[in-house]
């Protein structure tokens, strides 16, 4: 197993970096009208970051995911406001484990926005073709996207038909929407075992989630500790206080282990799928409530400053209790952990 | 790779005796030395195996199938052996490192006192110059297997006049000298692992000296930077009741794995676990890639030390009054107080976990130092330990 980046991975990491510097902009999302940093999300698509593990016959990268989690670390690091968790994780993962070469490309290229709805639709046959009823309550990046994946009891449909209503999120970063279905037209992604291919996009999201978790606690952490350098407050840094400082040790231990978790998650991915469900349920149950530890902390010690709009702290408070409940609750997470531990031999 | 893998596991298999006398861990060491498998990582001119990290964790993950009875050789392998090759001498490696390897001569480490603990450098042992020779006088506390050493490293005071970080030096001594006294002291398990060492005028030649002269505290340093990592790498899994794999096998045994309770804490200390060992793992693959944990170790010895505290508290939940009462022929219950008895020591040795945040948070996060009163006035003004203001 290879848990150290290479020089081509830590060039990514950099270029990303960059990017990011020059052109995140959350600030138009939080405090603007715009739904998504849309300025952004292009830049992503003509550096080909937006179909980074898409296949290159079909329009992606054909990069791995570790290189993609480096991009999703940047991208927690940051707190982008673009829908790559929804659109290049989720959507392109199942599109890709289907096999789809429609709307794949037009994904990979970052020309259309996909999101996923995995629980909540019903399809039914109807005159050589499918439609779709029902609702899908909380659809992640549902209320931008343009074609949605829709996972049924009777296997994947792909549609642009649903009828949306963006919610209100606690994280103003990241969009939600409920989707409704009504005997909507869909086309149906045959596959032989429609099951397996919702365990690796769950597999594949929950990994994906974690490495933005881990980007965003290095943030976090890098952020306080700055701030505790120069905070004076009796005649001291506040970085010299052993109650400061110490808080600040937990948080670098913790981003350190759970960025070791990820890290192997990643190279389970690519290299050992058998790993992958135990790595990846381990790295999310972990690395979830970490985060919004690693936040909440941050916020407290930056004291009266950290809970005003203006800093960015609550912005990474509010997108870390998001992320700790998007796929599941601290609870679900350790129970999945527990039943994928009771599978090993 | 895989060949030596299967080179260590057979050998395992043929080689690890049933009990961990002083004699059988004597032959077990010098055995294992003969085959190939001790110093693995160590330069070769001086009875190492010149291999690299790869080959060291292949031993590892083989040994934890084991409770080998080497722990008495783990203060001279992890911390003594790997200093002295640091900073010693040709004459001193060649003197000491291959008895070391092969077991026949058993280190300590001598630097806490009863006024110098997480303070270390305040000691108060004096190592005076006479002549081409040093004379040696105090006494040290918490010293593992001091009962059973043939030699230590010693850290005494050798310049009272400079600031105390200055003026010590690290000696290589023979704990069979005239002038050294050991005394067991029992610990909270009830078991005596560690003494009390007195020196009375213990005389040492100036060759004991290791590194240089008032060179000291970077030389504890150094050592200490080796405890760390030697300490939180050490993962036992086969014999350790607090161990994940274990802890759910003694769930199943007292009927009590489908309480979701338990599942979700087992989870937890699973998945924390795991997070440890990927990181040392992670460690030791920048460490080959050329840079070294350095003060990184405090993590793993921090996280290790909670770990022990949260496989406690999971033992605890799982073994309920199995826990606090059992037949006087249960192993499991001796084994299982044993390990909740020695948990506090995991959060005390080698540094507390007070000292590890602030190690962290000094040296690795490069946060402000707290104001210290003692670092610029001579030894002899200050107020440590037993030593009063002149």
């Amino acid at each position: 197993m290879q848990l150290v980046l290479d020089d081509e991975q830590r060039q990514l990491r950099s270029a990303v970096r960059d990017l990011l510097a020059d052109h995140n902009d959350v600030r138009s999302v939080v405090d603007g009208d715009a739904r998504y940093d849309r300025g952004l999300w292009r830049r992503m698509a003509e550096l080909g970051l937006t179909g980074l593990v898409v296949p290159e016959e079909l329009g992606g990268a054909g990069a791995g995911h570790v290189e993609r989690c480096v991009v999703l670390e940047e991208l927690g690091r940051a707190l982008a406001a673009v829908p790559f968790l929804a659109s290049a994780v989720l959507a392109a993962d199942a599109l890709t484990a289907l096999g789809d070469t429609e709307v794949l490309p037009a994904l990979a290229a970052g020309e259309q926005v996909g999101a996923v709805a995995l629980s909540g639709v019903t399809a039914t046959e109807r005159d050589g073709g499918w439609v779709l009823d029902g609702c899908a309550p909380f659809v992640l990046s549902g209320d931008v996207a343009e074609v949605f994946v829709v996972h049924t009891p009777a296997g994947w449909f792909v549609t642009a038909e649903g009828h949306r209503r963006a919610l209100t999120t606690l994280d103003p970063t990241r969009g939600q929407a409920k989707l409704e279905f009504s005997a909507a037209p869909a086309r149906r992604l045959e596959h032989a075992d429609p099951g397996a291919v919702l365990e690796r996009v769950r597999d594949l999201a929950a990994v994906a989630l974690a490495a933005e978790q881990v980007g965003g606690i290095a943030k976090v952490l890098d952020t306080i500790v700055g701030y505790a350098k120069v905070r004076v407050q009796f005649g001291r840094a506040i970085g010299s206080y052993q109650a400061v400082k110490h808080a600040c040790a937990e948080l670098y231990s913790t981003s350190e282990r759970a960025g070791s978790l990820l890290r192997y998650a990643a190279w389970a991915a690519d290299h050992d799928p058998d790993a992958l469900p135990l790595a990846a349920a381990t790295a999310q149950a972990f690395t979830g409530p970490a985060y919004f530890r690693a936040a909440a902390t941050g916020l407290q010690l930056h004291g009266g400053i950290g809970y005003t709009w203006e800093h960015d702290a609550h912005l990474y408070y509010k997108r870390a209790k998001s992320s700790e409940l998007l796929f599941g609750t601290p609870a679900e997470q350790w129970a999945r952990l527990a039943d994928r531990l009771e599978r090993v031999p | 790779m895989t060949g030596f893998r299967e080179k260590v596991r057979a050998w395992l298999a043929a080689n690890v005796p049933g009990d961990e006398e002083l004699a059988t861990a004597k032959r077990f060491q010098a055995a294992l030395h003969d085959a190939g498998l001790a110093g693995i990582t160590w330069p070769t001119e001086y009875g190492g195996q010149g291999l690299t990290a790869a080959e060291q964790q292949i031993f590892d993950q083989e040994a934890a199938h084991y409770d080998l009875p080497t722990s008495v050789f783990r203060i001279g392998m992890g911390m003594c052996g790997p200093t002295i090759l640091d900073l010693g001498t040709a004459g001193q490696k060649a003197r000491y490192i291959r008895p070391l390897l092969r077991g026949e001569e058993i280190w300590c480490q001598l630097f806490s006192e009863p006024g110098a603990g997480s303070d270390v450098a305040s000691l108060q042992t004096r190592a005076v110059r006479d002549g081409d020779s040093w004379v040696v006088n105090g006494q040290k506390v918490w010293t593992t297997v001091a009962h059973l050493a043939d030699f230590g490293a010693l850290l005494a005071r050798t310049d009272p006049d400079v600031p105390k970080h200055q003026g010590l030096t690290m000696f290589l001594i023979d704990m069979h000298a005239p002038g050294v006294t050991v005394r067991p002291l029992t610990d909270m398990t009830g078991r005596a692992p560690f003494n009390e060492v007195y020196f009375a005028d213990l005389r040492l030649p100036a060759g004991a000296v290791l590194g240089q002269v008032g060179g000291g505290w970077p030389a504890a340093v150094t050592m200490l930077g080796h405890e760390r990592v030697s300490i939180g790498g050490f993962v036992r899994i086969r014999h350790d009741p607090l161990a994940h794999a274990n802890l759910a096998e003694t769930a199943r045994r007292y009927g009590r794995d489908r309480d979701p309770v338990v599942r979700v804490e087992l989870a937890k200390l699973y998945a924390a676990e795991r997070a440890l060992a990927l990181f040392n793992a992670r460690l030791r693959q920048e460490a080959e890639a050329g840079s070294p944990p350095g003060a990184r170790g405090s993590v793993a010895k921090l996280a290790g030390a909670q770990l022990r505290q949260q496989a406690v508290a999971v033992a605890g939940l799982i073994a309920g009054p199995h826990a606090i009462a059992w037949d006087p022929d249960d192993a499991a219950g001796d084994e299982l107080a044993l390990a909740i008895n020695q948990t506090p020591s995991s959060s005390i040795a080698g540094g507390t976990d007070q000292i590890q945040r602030t190690i962290i948070g000094d040296r690795i996060l490069g946060l402000p130092r707290e104001p210290v009163a003692d670092r610029d006035v001579p030894f002899r003004e200050l107020r440590v330990g037993t030593q009063r203001p002149a």
